[in-house]
Formats: structure tokens, C-alpha cells, sequence
């Protein structure tokens, strides 16, 4: 630690926050290995454990270095990173890795489709190969970040007289790319934070393939899991979830009754219990005893928002109905929890099965050729 | 109520399992196995002695019946968070021994800084049990004003028994002293215990606050305990479900594949896994004292006793007719869930203490309509 600590006094020295071009800074951070330190080598990293990384990130922001712009980094940093660092070759990692995590560049991730949501090995874009290119005909859909993103983790349908987990190949495309259309989605909060995205003719060389050609379903679940571990965790204070109503309930005690008392007293007690429970999944990781409980994690903490921000409305009772009040926003907004990222019901047959070890859901689709399937 | 102050937001230690407690939880998982496999559990309910005294024996002879004790003081001079992993195992056999109460009352005394009893009960020489009624919660404990306690577990082999009395000393009586009446209890492997003693019988341990925080200490510890018990109880019933939907085919099917009960077990699993982990964090702020300890106990129990019970009750539910059979250990687990879901106060009486404890008050009027 006291190695770490020297090192990023060292680079704060030799780069002043203050005085530094936000993007030199963060590219020079990043050629440090202070990125990420479990990143490797050459990459970001130094291929050490992530548990000081909080402390590293600390000591930047203490010293008030810029920031990676997280809130636009989500896509990239948590999913797009982990899958090139596993599946893609050295030079697709060189080009990617170093402006995705400077926030230079946004990602997006283009898995769902409209016939093809939970059942994603379902999905019918095509790429058809030509020559060292690969042309791509199909539509996506829940792209959130579609419309700043510089480039898209992909993964269509290569080859559909096999059975639908084994046609599908895993592409980066380049947003830029001639032949592709981004329409805003309006959903039922009224904001549009996702996309469709049109895909026309679009070509993609193919040095931008990630993992073999077939391949796509393995290189897909990387970066699911890392969504749902990204979604599930994160450092969350005591009673953090629960801040704004526990606010309004301090605040404001004619607003009380004892039926809500009592519901405000479960929630906080299972919000603790899901903190407790996923920071005792992150000890677990870190011992080096990974657990299943990420998607437990994801689960629970969808239900549990989903709960508290609909007792915040009723606690709140007439003010709740005023829709400028971001209480019926954050309401609105977790409806979409148990379904963004994989929905609740098929992370409880995850949970099932491969934790529990139960039988899988009765499959008439697994052999079947994929152009063969009835749509 | 609890006047301590809890941190706001205190650091989270870790709440992995050492390779020490990994070690006792396979010796003591291996000596139930032995000795209180469940149908001699289930034999023993309907025996005259509800008490497995040559166990609760072999138990104390392995150092469980003062994990938390100092060895100078007697003990085996680990900690609480060791003495949790044994209720753990001891609630995945539903076993019938008195260890809950001992530690209760091994708690007391500790809290008091006695010399004199303590030794033999750390040592398991001697078996002691704190009667109040088992139902008493943290903080709420009612003193008994005509010698009269009823509902006292772990009492029927008990052979010192700590009661609070009419004036709120905590004396310390022999077992020949008092007048014992079984209960038939819910819960056959946990038998209860009414209680008459004379006034200003046995000795004085200590009176006024003293008294009070010693029991209220023991009784948090005891809410601890029992909490690490909930989720042996509730990790062996959902291994049975999840074993049994693996077995059972209905339909020409194995029932684990249909997903109205697949989903089911994932959400009790969800729900263990959390209360897992703050059964954990309780038991390792009762092993360092933490000032957060009391809000640790509390969140316990409010979190483990309805997991472990809707547990149980899944268990009988998916297990269909069998499940409601006497020859199936699933009403052992049943009972020894729902009452441990109302032993020590309660999640009800538990998310009161923490609305305190956390500042999160209640109306103080009848609120009217807005």
C-alpha cells in the first residue's frame, strides 16, 4: 500500500491537477497503471488487487484531479472494459482500452431487440461476411447512451442454420459508421435516456470482431455478468437508498402514521441487510472466493427501490401528486429496475439453477436451427 | 430504551468465517451429525427427557459452553463470533440442548465481572439458565414481582438459574431452592419452564442499574445468538426444499423445474443470504463490543426471525403431504423457527428499538388526513 501511495504522490507531483489539460492528465493517469490498478500492465494497471483502488481514487480526488465522467463511462467501464480485456486481441485493447476509461469516448451496448429482450440468443440482426468486412442489417433497442456513444459492443447473428447460441458473433461497432440511425425512446417517466439504433448495410472490418466467429454467446455473458455485479453493488452509505425519505420523515412529522412507521422500519431493515449482504459478497471476491451472489444482489436491490421510493410517495400523500417533485420521478424510474439489465424473473432462474441447482426451464428452441424457430 | 450512542455509519469489519470457526463448525457439525441426526431429535420429543444432557456434555467438553469467557476465567477464551457458529449448527439440527440460556446467563455474569459462578459455567462444570421469560426483549424486561417467572428457556436441566426479582436485584438461586414446572412448549426441542421462588431466596449478585444492564446484555447477546440459530434453521430447510424439488416429479417432471417454485427457493435464498450476513456482522460486533452492537442485535433479529420462519414455512408448503406429516423433520424446523421468532422480543419489538436507536421516530399524535 505504502508503494501505491508513493506512486500516486509521485504522479500528482509530476502532474498538477490544477494546471493539467483535463484529457493529458487523465491519459497520463491511465499510462501510469493508476486507471485501474487490477487493469494490467501496459494497460491502465498494475495488475494488483482492487481493493486499494478506492484509496487511489481517493487520493485523486482529494488532490482535485479530474474525473473519467463516470455517469457517461457506465456502459464502458462497466461492461464494454471487462469483456476487451478478456476476449479481445492486443491491439484491440491498445486502441479501446485507453480513451474509454478517460471518458474520451462512450459506449454503448447493442443486445437487445425488439423480438429479443430476456431471450436474447433469440436475436435476428445479421452480419453477413464480405471480404475482410462484415455487413450488418437489424435494429436494436434500450441503447441507453446510443446518441453520444462513440462506439457499441454488438453482438449479432453470423450463422442461423445452427441452433441460436451457437450463430452469434460479437462485434465493436463504430457509431460513426455510415448506415447508422439513432431515434430517441420516450419512456413512461417522459424521458428519453434510451434509443433505438437502425442498423442499414452498416460494415464493420473484421479486426473489430471480439472472440471468434460463433462465439458470441460466451463472449456476451462476460459482459452480462459484469453488468449485473455493477448494477448490484457499489459503495452505498447506511441508509443511503432510503436518504430522501428518511429526510422527509425527520423533517417533517405530521406527515407520520404508524402503519407507514412501520414500513419505513422493514425497509431500512432489509436496505441494511442488502448492504450488509453485498459487501459481504465483495470480501468474498476479494478473498478470492467469487459467489453467485451477484445477480442476488441486482435482484434485491431492485425490489427493495422499487419499494421505498413507492412508500416515499405515500408518505409524502398531497405532495407526492406534485410530478416536479422528483419523489414520483424516482417512483416512475424504478419500475424499470427489475427489467434494465436482466429482468427479476430470469435472475430468479439464474439464482435457481446455478446456485440451487434446479432443472433447467423446459427447452423446445435448443436444437432447433435458428432460422427454423417459429417468430 | 438504550441511551449508548451508535456511529451513524460505522465501518463494516470483515464478515468472512476465519479457518478457526471453519474448524469448530466442522467438529461441532460432526458430532451432531453423530449424535443428533433428526430422528433421535424427533424420538427425544416425545421422551420424558427433552433434554439431550449426554450431548449438551460432549458439547461442554469441547470447550462450547464459554467460547466467549477468558481461559483465566474459565472459558475457551474465544469469542461471541465462535459462539455463533455453534448456534448455527446446533439450529441445522434443531438441536435439543440448553446452550442458548447458558450463554445468557454466561453473558450476565461476564457483564457483572463475577468470579465466583462464572468459572464453572464457562467450564461447562455446571449448567446455568437466566430466567426471564423467554419472549423478553432487549430492554424490556419485566421483573418478577410475586416470584413467579413463566416461559424461562433452557431451564429444565439448569443447575443455577439467574432471576431478577421483585425489587430488580438479579440473585442467583440452586436449582434444589426453586420450584420448577415444565411447560408443554411449542417448540418440543426447546422445552419451557415456569418457575416459583421465595422471595429473598439465593444469593444477591447485583441490584439497580447494575442488574439491569447485566440482563439487558445478555438478552442482546442472547438476540444474537439466536440470530446465528435462525440461520442454521433456515440454510437446512431450504437445503431440504431445494433437495426434495430435485426428487419429487409430478407431471412427468421433476418439480424444480417448474418456475412458480423455482422462484420461490431463489427468493429464499436472496433473503438468506442477507440475513447470513447480518447474523454475521452481529455476532462479530458482540466478539469486539462494538458501540454499534446494539442496532446489530436488533437489525438481527428483525431480519433473521421472519426469514428463517417463512423458510420453514416453505419447506412444509413445497413438500406438499409429507410436508405436513409427523415422520418428516420439517414441523421439527417449524416450531423451532416460529418460536424463536418470537423468543427475545420479536422483529416487531426489534424495529422499535432500532426507530429509537436510529432516530426515526414515530407520530406522536394520531396524524390526521392531509
Amino acid at each position: 500500500m505504502s508503494d501505491l501511495t508513493e506512486r500516486v504522490a509521485e504522479f500528482l507531483a509530476a502532474h498538477d491537477p490544477t494546471t493539467t489539460d483535463r484529457w493529458e492528465f487523465l491519459r497520463a493517469r491511465f499510462d501510469a497503471g493508476l486507471a485501474r490498478i487490477n487493469w494490467p500492465v501496459g494497460l491502465g494497471g498494475l495488475g494488483l488487487d482492487p481493493g486499494e483502488q478506492g484509496a487511489v481514487d481517493a487520493a485523486f480526488v482529494a488532490a482535485g484531479a479530474p474525473d473519467n465522467r463516470p455517469a457517461l463511462g457506465v456502459i464502458g467501464l462497466g461492461m464494454a472494459a471487462p469483456t476487451i480485456l478478456r476476449h479481445g486481441d492486443e491491439d484491440q485493447k491498445r486502441r479501446w482500452m485507453r480513451p474509454l476509461w478517460t471518458g474520451e469516448e462512450i459506449w454503448c451496448q447493442l443486445f437487445s431487440e425488439p423480438g429479443s429482450g430476456s431471450d436474447l440468443a433469440s436475436l435476428s440482426t445479421r452480419a453477413v461476411p464480405d471480404g475482410d468486412e462484415w455487413v450488418v442489417n437489424g435494429q436494436k433497442v434500450w441503447t441507453s447512451l446510443a446518441h453520444l456513444a462513440r462506439w457499441a459492443i454488438l453482438v449479432t447473428r453470423t450463422d442461423p442454420a445452427v441452433p441460436k447460441h451457437q450463430g452469434l458473433t460479437y462485434f465493436v461497432l463504430d457509431m460513426t459508421a455510415p448506415g447508422v440511425e439513432v431515434r430517441p425512446l420516450r419512456q413512461l417517466t417522459g424521458e428519453s435516456e434510451f434509443n433505438e439504433v437502425f442498423l442499414t448495410d452498416v460494415r464493420i472490418p473484421d479486426s473489430q470482431r471480439l472472440g471468434a466467429v460463433g462465439e458470441g454467446w460466451a463472449v456476451s455473458q462476460t459482459t452480462l455478468m459484469s453488468e449485473r455485479v455493477s448494477i448490484g453493488g457499489g459503495r452505498i452509505p447506511r441508509g443511503g437508498m432510503l436518504e430522501p425519505l428518511i429526510r422527509t420523515w425527520r423533517d417533517r412529522p405530521e406527515l407520520r402514521t404508524a402503519g407507514l412507521h412501520d414500513q419505513l422500519l422493514e425497509l431500512w431493515v432489509e436496505a441494511e441487510s442488502a448492504r450488509l449482504a453485498s459487501t459481504r459478497l465483495k470480501q468474498q471476491i476479494a478473498a478470492g472466493r467469487p459467489g453467485p451472489e451477484g445477480s442476488a444482489a441486482k435482484l434485491a436491490y431492485a425490489d427493495l427501490n422499487q419499494r421505498i421510493t413507492a412508500l416515499e410517495l405515500q408518505v409524502l400523500a398531497g405532495d407526492g401528486l406534485r410530478y416536479e417533485d422528483s419523489a414520483g420521478h424516482r417512483y416512475l424510474r424504478a419500475r424499470a429496475n427489475s427489467i434494465e439489465g436482466g429482468t427479476s424473473e430470469i435472475l430468479r432462474n439464474i439464482v435457481a439453477e446455478r446456485v440451487l441447482g434446479l432443472p433447467g426451464e423446459i427447452r423446445t428452441d435448443k436444437d432447433v436451427p435458428w432460422k427454423d424457430l417459429p417468430r | 430504551m438504550s441511551q449508548q450512542t451508535v456511529p451513524v455509519d460505522p465501518a463494516i469489519p470483515d464478515l468472512l468465517e476465519s479457518d478457526v470457526e471453519r474448524d469448530l463448525r466442522a467438529t461441532v457439525r460432526n458430532l451432531l451429525d453423530k449424535r443428533a441426526a433428526w430422528p433421535d431429535v424427533l424420538a427425544r420429543t416425545e421422551s420424558d427427557e427433552l433434554v439431550d444432557t449426554a450431548l449438551w456434555a460432549a458439547l461442554c467438553e469441547i470447550g462450547c459452553a464459554g467460547l466467549a469467557v477468558p481461559v483465566e476465567a474459565g472459558g475457551a477464551g474465544a469469542s461471541w463470533a465462535e459462539a455463533a457458529v455453534v448456534a448455527e449448527e446446533l439450529g441445522r439440527a434443531v438441536a435439543p440442548v440448553p446452550f442458548l440460556g447458558h450463554a445468557m446467563a454466561v453473558a450476565a455474569l461476564s457483564h457483572l465481572g463475577d468470579t465466583e459462578l462464572l468459572p464453572a459455567l464457562a467450564a461447562g462444570e455446571r449448567s446455568g439458565a437466566l430466567a426471564v421469560p423467554f419472549a423478553t426483549a432487549p430492554g424490556q424486561f419485566p421483573r418478577s414481582l410475586d416470584g413467579t417467572v413463566l416461559g424461562i428457556a433452557d431451564a429444565v436441566t439448569a443447575e443455577v438459574l439467574l432471576v431478577l426479582d421483585a425489587a430488580g436485584s438479579l440473585r442467583v438461586l440452586e436449582a434444589t431452592e426453586v420450584e420448577r414446572t415444565p411447560v408443554v412448549s411449542l417448540d418440543m426441542t426447546r422445552p419451557l419452564t415456569d418457575l416459583r421462588v421465595e422471595p429473598g431466596a439465593g444469593r444477591l449478585l447485583a441490584d439497580g442499574p447494575a442488574a439491569a444492564a447485566a440482563v439487558e446484555h445478555a438478552l442482546r447477546i442472547g438476540a444474537v445468538l439466536l440470530a446465528a440459530e435462525q440461520i442454521g434453521v433456515a440454510g437446512r430447510v431450504l437445503e431440504m426444499t431445494v433437495e426434495y424439488l430435485n426428487t419429487r416429479r409430478q407431471f412427468a417432471r421433476l418439480i424444480g423445474s417448474y418456475q412458480g417454485l423455482k422462484h420461490r427457493v431463489a427468493d429464499l435464498w436472496v433473503a438468506l443470504t442477507q440475513a447470513r450476513a447480518v447474523a454475521r456482522y452481529a455476532a462479530v460486533c458482540a466478539a469486539t463490543d462494538a458501540s454499534d452492537l446494539p442496532v446489530a442485535a436488533a437489525l438481527a433479529q428483525a431480519r433473521c426471525s421472519p426469514v428463517a420462519q417463512h423458510a420453514a414455512e416453505e419447506c412444509v408448503q413445497l413438500h406438499g403431504g409429507i410436508g405436513f406429516t409427523w415422520e418428516h423433520p420439517a414441523h421439527l424446523y417449524l416450531k423451532r423457527a416460529v418460536s424463536a421468532g418470537i423468543a427475545l422480543g420479536g422483529p416487531d419489538r426489534h424495529r422499535a428499538a432500532l426507530a429509537d436507536l436510529l432516530d426515526l421516530p414515530g407520530p406522536t399524535d394520531p396524524a390526521p388526513m392531509r
